[in-house]
């Protein structure tokens, strides 16, 4: 089974966020790593970038197959986890944790309350078998 | 559901994730299949390949069979236990599969064939049978098992009984033996040392848990991909398949022409020959960040070609493939592999293979 933290919000595309002041903490669900298998590359947007909520953000790779990262909210880049470069493999150990991609500050604060909560993500979860 | 091996148990109980292969129902990976890439290349891991066919091909005039129905020679097995590879063709001069053939007595040889391909291989050797008078007998009750990696033959050496371990101390290369009622053989598809065994389908199990127990590390499809890809052997239905001459599949030293034999597809391929052939295969490697993925283009001064396989290569961290190009493509030129989203990835071609024993052999 998957690991599906209490605390953090979800994404249909299997994104997880975290607050962390006024920032959030973007990363890749534990489900999303397992389906992929060993990650090889990482590729992160540059900070200050404006992402656009639901658009490709960030690319995934692993030796199986590469897979889009998408937005969660729109806002700006403000930090990368620069270390994923010489260590994707963090990605599979720790998804949740040393494995997050990106800090966005985003520009509605309250439309993190729109994701889903780890409720609805592992129903989610359920319903795709 | 797939067909199982009669490992499919340990396979979930070691947590594999399961995929299916050619209608099998097989281990993808166990957790990595980066870390049990390493591990063939650096101590000894362990597949289940019980997918494969074992198809027995019996008859005083066996040999004379195999001469006609295989692109390779049989002749050149001259002691009892060698292994040749080669290709089974189409008239046409296609690839219907390709395969190891022991020569086990001269009215017994035995097969070995993918599991994808393995009804149709059966019912074109039966086909082609009738003339020669031989038995096409596939073993169902026979599972197998790959143990490969430097030290395979020191994890032997603690799991198989002494008489076991003595003949296969004593097996060159490409060859194989019975040691009571299992057989084993000197062949791989990793690039590392190591062996092979066909066992009884009910003993498998308890075999392939002793040599888990001495630190074989379980290995699943993936691993078995990326580590024949780096040692650049052929995958069927990705390098070849029945479109596809062997000759532009990197594959013309395992087709004699040289004698007058009289095999299926020798007309075709002497024409293709003689028309000359218009691509080859060999080798990708990426100058940076990236994975390969068949179906991909390269572009250079010599044209186009398509990868027919590629991944990333865990022993020299970059994306490699097996490309098929024009045939004045040469080995050193860089090209352009087309990205996923249409960026282009600086890449060099190479002759394969990338890595065997251990050791990087192309330069990066």
């Amino acid at each position: 089974m998957s690991k599906v933290p209490g605390d953090l919000r979800y994404t249909k595309s299997h994104e997880w966020v975290r607050a962390a002041g006024a920032d959030i903490v973007v990363g890749i669900t534990d489900h999303a790593q397992d389906l992929m298998g060993d990650m090889v590359f990482v590729e992160l947007p540059k900070p200050g970038t404006e992402l656009v909520v639901g658009k490709e953000c960030a690319v995934v790779e692993s030796v199986k197959a590469a897979s889009d990262v998408y937005a969660p909210l729109a806002g700006e880049v403000t930090e990368v986890n620069e270390a994923l470069a010489g260590a994707p493999e963090t990605l599979n150990s720790d998804p949740y944790g040393e494995g997050w991609l990106f800090k966005l500050r985003p520009h509605d604060p309250e439309a993190v309350r729109a994701l889903l909560d780890a409720a609805a993500y592992e129903s989610l979860l359920a319903s795709e078998g | 559901m797939g067909h199982r091996t009669p490992l499919y148990e340990e396979h979930v109980k070691a947590g594999a994730r399961i995929v299916d292969f050619g209608g099998w129902d097989m281990p993808l990976h166990y957790g990595s299949q980066i870390a049990e890439h390493h591990a063939v290349r650096r101590q000894a891991g362990i597949f289940d390949v019980s997918h494969m066919r074992a198809v027995e091909v019996r008859g005083e005039r066996a040999r004379d069979f195999l001469r006609h129905v295989l692109a390779n020679d049989v002749d050149r097995l001259a002691v009892p236990g060698k292994a040749l590879y080669g290709c089974l063709l189409n008239e046409q001069g296609g690839v219907l599969d390709d395969l190891i053939t022991y020569f086990i007595a001269p009215d017994w040889f035995r097969l070995i064939v993918n599991a994808g391909p393995a009804e149709r291989d059966i019912a074109w050797l039966r086909g082609h049978a009738g003339a020669f008078a031989v038995d096409i007998a596939p073993r169902p009750d026979l599972a197998m098992i790959a143990v490969q990696g430097p030290q395979a033959d020191a994890a032997a050496s603690r799991v198989l009984d002494a008489a076991a371990f003595a003949a296969l101390g004593r097996l060159p290369p490409f060859h194989a033996a019975f040691t009571g009622d299992s057989f084993v053989a000197r062949t791989g598809y990793t690039g590392e040392q190591g062996f092979e065994m066909l066992v009884d389908a009910h003993e498998v199990a308890a075999l392939w848990t002793r040599f888990v127990a001495q630190g074989v590390a379980p290995a699943g499809l993936g691993a078995r991909d990326t580590l024949r890809l780096e040692a650049g052997m052929n995958l069927y239905g990705h390098e070849m398949d029945e479109q596809v001459s062997p000759l532009e599949s990197g594959l013309a030293w395992t087709v004699n022409l040289a004698t007058d034999r009289e095999f299926i597809g020798r007309s075709a391929l002497l024409r293709q020959r003689a028309q000359g052939l218009a691509r080859r295969l060999t080798g990708l490697v990426l100058q940076g960040a990236g994975v390969v993925r068949a179906g991909q283009e390269v572009r250079g001064s010599f044209g186009v070609g398509t990868v027919t396989s590629g991944s990333f290569s865990p022993t020299l961290s970059r994306g490699i493939g097996l490309v098929r190009v024009p045939l004045a493509a040469l080995d050193g030129e860089v090209c352009a592999l087309a990205g996923r989203s249409g960026q282009a990835l600086a890449a060099r071609l190479v002759a394969p293979p990338f890595v065997r024993h251990g050791r990087v052999l192309i330069d990066l």
